[in-house]
């Protein structure tokens, strides 16, 4: 093995207001945003891209604010994830999203990670998470600038993974992203700050960043489960948030959104034709079938494509179970462990 | 292809190392490890892998164990660093290192360092913790050798010392 690689050349740009952060986004296009650091920088060592500059926009602020009020959470871009683990009013309104950030990498990167790097972490594929020797042992791809994809060679797209956490956690839990640009903030639906390209996962036009989350408190029960290859930290083979709500028995709310499957989080659709009946057998078996049917695994881990649609589909299967069961949240949970 | 741009920016970096305060020129992609290794010369920091995958360049910022590769020097600006060196105190062991020297926490020993200083993180937000607990913040670190029960154990033998 070749002696890991030091950063590429480049400079630190800090600003301190989401403007300067802009002005400077839209000055070099090129630039890259750091935030937490732990999914870019690897990046950068890993030579997949090569800023000239990175926008260190951990000094706004205004963007590391967690803010409550009756129907909705805000929380700024820069909030950490052991923040989000640890904080009594995220657990006991949105459990889906505690649980979701628990779940990501270790302790020491959830100290540095933030929310808004998990939003926008780069989709992932056993032929580019490598290093740059192993890359060009193997021959470049249609990512990391070549002329084919090593996964289906035959298409014209690159099928890399989002393996966030976070989002589909958000995206059942209806929440909206606000981003700033040159233009002002707008708001998008979780869902849609995504577009179905591994090469270029983020709707976010030239110059704009993701500045805050906003989270309603509508949907009463939530969780997230995923599975990974190593138990103590890894990135999902599939992950399954759902957030819904019960009147009486019946399900009168039901929103299910998957990870590591698809290079967006995926909402599935079709959840509707369920509301109105119990939590029981039938329903479940409908829930694990609409998940089956719409993910869009590829090989683009060590596992099979299929082993990680039915782990997704079994993953919608157990935690509708459990969120439907009379002591829900009871018995999920992602204590970690040693490997 | 990118302009490579001009030469990276340095900027003069102030930071409490073990205890004490000092000032360096850093480069602005310089990685905390780096700067640890090659320009404070403490090279009980290890690298064990290519990004954040190994947890062996664990250091405490703030008392906060987190990996030194995957946060940048010029970050560190006014925080108080601790490495491994700066445990022992007036010739004798650090209670970790006396407990992972004891019960066989270190066979290489290549993981250590990062091991300890996440274990030191934990014993200082929680001095009793439980085996679960002790498991949960050494998630990220890797060791190829010992299979992990005897550095629980160690851990544990380090926090019995303190009570
Ligand atoms: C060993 C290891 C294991 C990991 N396991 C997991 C895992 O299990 N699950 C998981 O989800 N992640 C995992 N990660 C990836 C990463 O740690 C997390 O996704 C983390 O939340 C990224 O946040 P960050 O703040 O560090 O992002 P950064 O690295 O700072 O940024 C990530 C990307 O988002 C962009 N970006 C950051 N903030 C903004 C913003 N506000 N607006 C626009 N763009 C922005 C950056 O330009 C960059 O492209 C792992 C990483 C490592 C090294
Ligand atoms: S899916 Fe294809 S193009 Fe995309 S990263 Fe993997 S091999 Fe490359
Ligand atoms: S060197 Fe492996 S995690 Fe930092
Ligand atoms: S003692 Fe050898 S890697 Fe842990």
């Amino acid at each position: 093995m070749t002696a890991p690689l030091p950063l590429p050349r480049l400079r630190l740009i800090r600003p301190t207001t989401v403007e300067a952060a802009v002005a400077a986004r839209v000055e070099c296009p090129q630039h890259e945003v750091l935030a937490g650091g732990t999914d870019l920088l690897v990046n950068l060592r890993r030579g997949l891209l090569a800023p000239p500059a990175l926008i260190d926009i951990t000094g706004i602020a205004e963007l590391d604010e967690v803010r409550t009020t009756a129907d909705r959470t805000r929380i700024g871009a820069l909030v950490r994830l052991d923040r989000l683990a640890e904080d009594p009013a995220i657990a006991s309104r949105h459990a889906a999203l505690r649980e979701a950030a628990v779940a990501v990498a270790a302790p020491g990167h959830r100290r540095l990670a933030t929310v808004g790097g998990n939003l926008c972490l780069q989709t992932r594929c056993i032929y580019v998470n490598q290093s740059a020797w192993w890359r060009a042992a193997h021959g470049a791809c249609l990512k990391s600038g070549g002329e084919v994809c090593h996964v289906a060679p035959e298409g014209a797209r690159c099928h890399a993974a989002f393996s966030g956490d976070v989002a589909p956690a958000l995206i059942a839990l209806d929440a909206e992203i606000e981003i700033a640009g040159p233009a002002g903030r707008r708001r998008v639906a979780c869902a849609d700050l995504y577009h179905e390209e591994g090469r270029a996962h983020l709707r976010l036009d030239s110059g704009e960043i993701v500045t805050a989350i906003e989270v309603p408190t509508s949907i009463a029960h939530s969780g997230y489960l995923k599975e990974r290859i190593r138990r103590s930290f890894d990135f999902p083979l599939a992950g399954v948030a759902i957030a819904c709500r019960t009147e009486g028995a019946e399900l009168s709310a039901l929103r299910i959104a998957v990870t590591g499957t698809n290079s967006r989080p995926l909402l599935i659709e079709g959840t509707d034709a369920l509301l109105g009946r119990r939590i029981d057998e039938s329903v479940l078996a409908a829930a694990e079938k609409l998940v089956a049917r719409q993910v869009r695994p590829m090989r683009t881990t060590l596992f099979p494509a299929n082993h990680r649609r039915s782990v997704a589909a079994a993953l919608a299967r157990r935690l509708l179970g459990a969120l439907g069961a009379p002591d829900a949240a009871a018995g999920r949970g992602h204590a970690g462990g040693t490997a | 292809m990118f302009d490579p741009g001009p030469i990276p920016g340095k900027r003069l970096l102030r930071i409490r190392l073990n205890g004490r305060w000092r000032e360096d020129a850093v480069a602005d992609d310089q990685l905390l490890v780096d700067y640890l290794r090659d320009t404070a010369g403490l090279t009980g920091t290890k690298t064990g892998c290519d990004g954040g995958e190994c947890g062996a360049c664990t250091v405490l910022v703030d008392d906060e164990p987190i990996p030194s590769c995957l946060t940048l020097a010029a970050r560190c600006e006014g925080r108080s660093v601790e490495t491994i060196e700066g445990l022992a105190a007036g010739g004798r062991l650090h209670r970790l290192q006396q407990a992972f020297h004891e019960k066989l926490g270190a066979q290489c020993g290549f993981c250590t360092p990062g091991m300890i200083m996440a274990a030191e993180g934990l014993l200082r937000r929680q001095p009793d913790p439980s085996e679960a607990e002790i498991r949960a913040a050494l998630a990220g670190n890797l060791c190829r050798c010992t299979g992990y029960v005897k550095i629980v154990e160690s851990v544990r033998a380090a926090a019995a010392a303190d009570a």
